[in-house]
């Protein structure tokens, strides 16, 4: 599949002031994202993840190094503002805090709002509204003021936003870490759902191991560099990188790992909590059997 | 004795004291919080745990029962009600976002300088806040604006440290922080209650972090107290806590399904290491070796 973003070595640093050194946030950073995706990136505060995704939505350009966006080079040295502007509707970011992105007081208004941005006709942003409060189960609270909904309902909110203005690729930047339980599992059931039904490319930025272990691949970020890119059993599949980095693993992950300690063969990879449990259980009673066995010879 | 006693509490907010919509943020309330220890809050969105937050430290005052800190009724005389503010000290969630002085060390100081203290003790609460937070004496005299996100939020604790509570309350300490600036920040509280013998009551969502750093759960749903029990009998629970919608730690819903798998690991698996312990003794090993 065709990239809807590829980034070549891209380097920034936050420029300093008198008091303040410069602070290279990233350092040579390269990768391709296909079309229809589903990414997670993982590193520990000050790897350069956010700013990454800044990069990616536009609102900040690389010092060096070079981006395209669905095959247009950003960095070209011809690129228009009128080519910027229209990447940047391809590429939304929805962010942590939901009471920073909501804008208007009604919850249809606020969804509305980046597509009368976009100017279209009142008729299609009502239709392109209410499939979007349809997409989310939000469909009921279009008429409610929007101060008087949950965290987890306002992310919602906001997604719809990003839904109606039809962008191909969605960045979340940690947009679930305010969220109590429900509301982050509820929120992460919309983001795959987005992926796999709308063939929207997304991208999620996130502390929680067992969150990214949903994603079809997950890039892990250290010092402003990718240091590793693969499929969710294969980065987790390394543990010790994975703590070295400062990050963690999925707990089934971990209990796996001390377990393969005590000779208990068992794959690193199983996590979620039954398939683990079943792979745990086969090795422990095998292993015990041996035991009984060599103890009755 | 115990540090927080709440006997038949109830409240609710304005609009929803009377009439037909009447709904109380806390139903009939009673607890008691032994001196010392760590526990944890828990419960969904609404539960009505920040509203029993705030009651603790008197910033609310209840409609009905009492409120008692070391044994003391803490509304008895209204008037005198602000040193029970500083003997609960209560940690907002994302306190970062109020520093505010010229200085970490100023910002610090802030809260004991309000209580009346003098130039050397106050020199002597800053550093000792820094140290229990973890927080590097060259990191005092820069402006707060210039840490990172996990030095401003242990600056932001070291300033209610400061105050010596008897009592902290934290509200998602950790939220927003990576693994390691979790450790850093629990480890850090963690080890002020044990060496201070301060009593810690800390709200979270997560149950991985409650179930390492927490001894005692008080689980809240629907404005009541569904259960205050030791860590390990909460999470054995797992079909209640899911009943409220509430998650146990992953590697508790490990142990429930090795359990449907005949490998009887026990119900109150709610560590990664506990679990490890306990495969070894159904192999017949010595956990100790």
């Amino acid at each position: 599949m065709k990239p809807i973003i590829k980034a070549e070595n891209l380097v920034f640093t936050y420029p300093g002031d008198e008091e303040q050194k410069p602070v290279k946030a990233l350092d040579g950073v390269s990768f391709e994202i296909p079309e229809g995706s589903f990414t997670a990136i993982l590193g520990h505060n000050g790897s350069g993840k956010s700013t990454l995704a800044k990069l990616l939505c536009l609102i900040n350009l690389p010092d060096r190094g070079r981006l395209w966006i669905d095959g247009r080079e950003m960095t070209a040295d011809d690129v228009t503002e009128a080519e910027i502007l229209a990447a940047r509707r391809e590429v939304g970011m929805v962010f942590q805090n939901p009471d920073n992105q909501i804008v208007a007081t009604i919850v249809e208004e606020d969804v509305a709002f980046g597509c009368e941005n976009l100017g279209l006709p009142p008729a299609e942003i009502r239709r392109r509204v209410d499939e979007a409060l349809a997409d989310v189960g939000m469909t009921e609270f279009a008429r409610n003021p929007s101060y008087k909904l949950s965290g987890g309902q306002k992310q919602h909110v906001a997604i719809a936003g990003t839904i109606a203005m039809r962008r191909r690729c969605v960045i979340f930047d940690e947009s679930t870490a305010m969220l109590d339980p429900v509301g982050r599992r509820e929120v992460m059931d919309i983001i795959e759902k987005l992926n796999h039904e709308e063939g929207i490319t997304v991208l999620i930025i996130t502390h929680h191991m067992n969150e990214a272990a949903r994603a079809d691949r997950i890039l892990v970020m250290n010092g402003g560099r990718i240091i590793a890119d693969g499929s969710p059993s294969a980065v987790f599949g390394e543990p010790e990188r994975m703590w070295e980095a400062g990050l963690d693993v999925p707990q089934t992950t971990e209990f796996a790992y001390k377990l393969r300690e005590l000779g208990i063969k068992v794959p690193l990879d199983l996590f979620d909590p039954a398939d683990c449990a079943e792979a745990v259980a086969k090795a422990v009673l095998e292993k015990r059997g041996g035991a009984r066995r060599e103890a009755g010879s | 004795m115990n540090a927080i006693e709440m006997r038949h509490v109830s409240f609710a907010y304005g609009s929803a004291k009377n009439g037909p919509t009447a709904k109380k943020a806390l139903d009939d309330i009673s607890l008691a919080v032994e001196s010392g220890g760590i526990t944890g809050l828990i419960g969904h969105t609404g539960s009505g745990k920040s509203t029993l937050v705030q009651m603790i430290n008197g910033l609310l005052k209840p409609d009905e029962g009492e409120v008692l800190l070391d044994g003391v009724n803490i509304w008895a005389e209204p008037k005198k009600i602000r040193q029970f503010r500083f003997k609960a000290g209560l940690v907002m969630q994302y306190p970062e976002y109020q520093l505010f002085a010229e200085t970490v060390a100023e910002d610090i100081a802030f809260g004991p300088k309000n209580m009346g203290l003098e130039k050397d003790e106050l020199d002597r609460r800053v550093r000792e806040a820094a140290r229990f937070a973890g927080l590097a004496d060259d990191l005092l005299q820069k402006s707060p604006f210039d840490l990172s996100g996990g030095q401003k939020r242990r600056a932001a604790l070291a300033g209610v440290i400061a105050m010596r509570p008897k009592i902290l309350i934290l509200d998602e300490p950790a939220a927003g922080l990576d693994p390691a600036g979790r450790r850093d920040i629990l480890g850090g509280i963690k080890r002020f209650s044990r060496e201070s013998g301060t009593t810690v009551l800390i709200v979270s969502h997560s149950m991985e972090d409650m179930a390492m750093y927490c001894d005692d759960i008080i689980v809240m749903a629907h404005a009541k107290i569904l259960m205050h029990k030791p860590t390990a009998e909460v999470f054995s629970d797992w079909e209640q806590l899911a009943s409220v919608g509430l998650d146990v730690p992953l590697i508790t819903r490990v142990a429930a399904a090795l359990i449907e798998n005949g490998v009887d690991i026990g119900r109150d698996v709610y560590t990664v290491d506990y679990a490890v312990g306990k495969v070894r003794e159904l192999l017949g090993e010595n956990p100790e070796s």
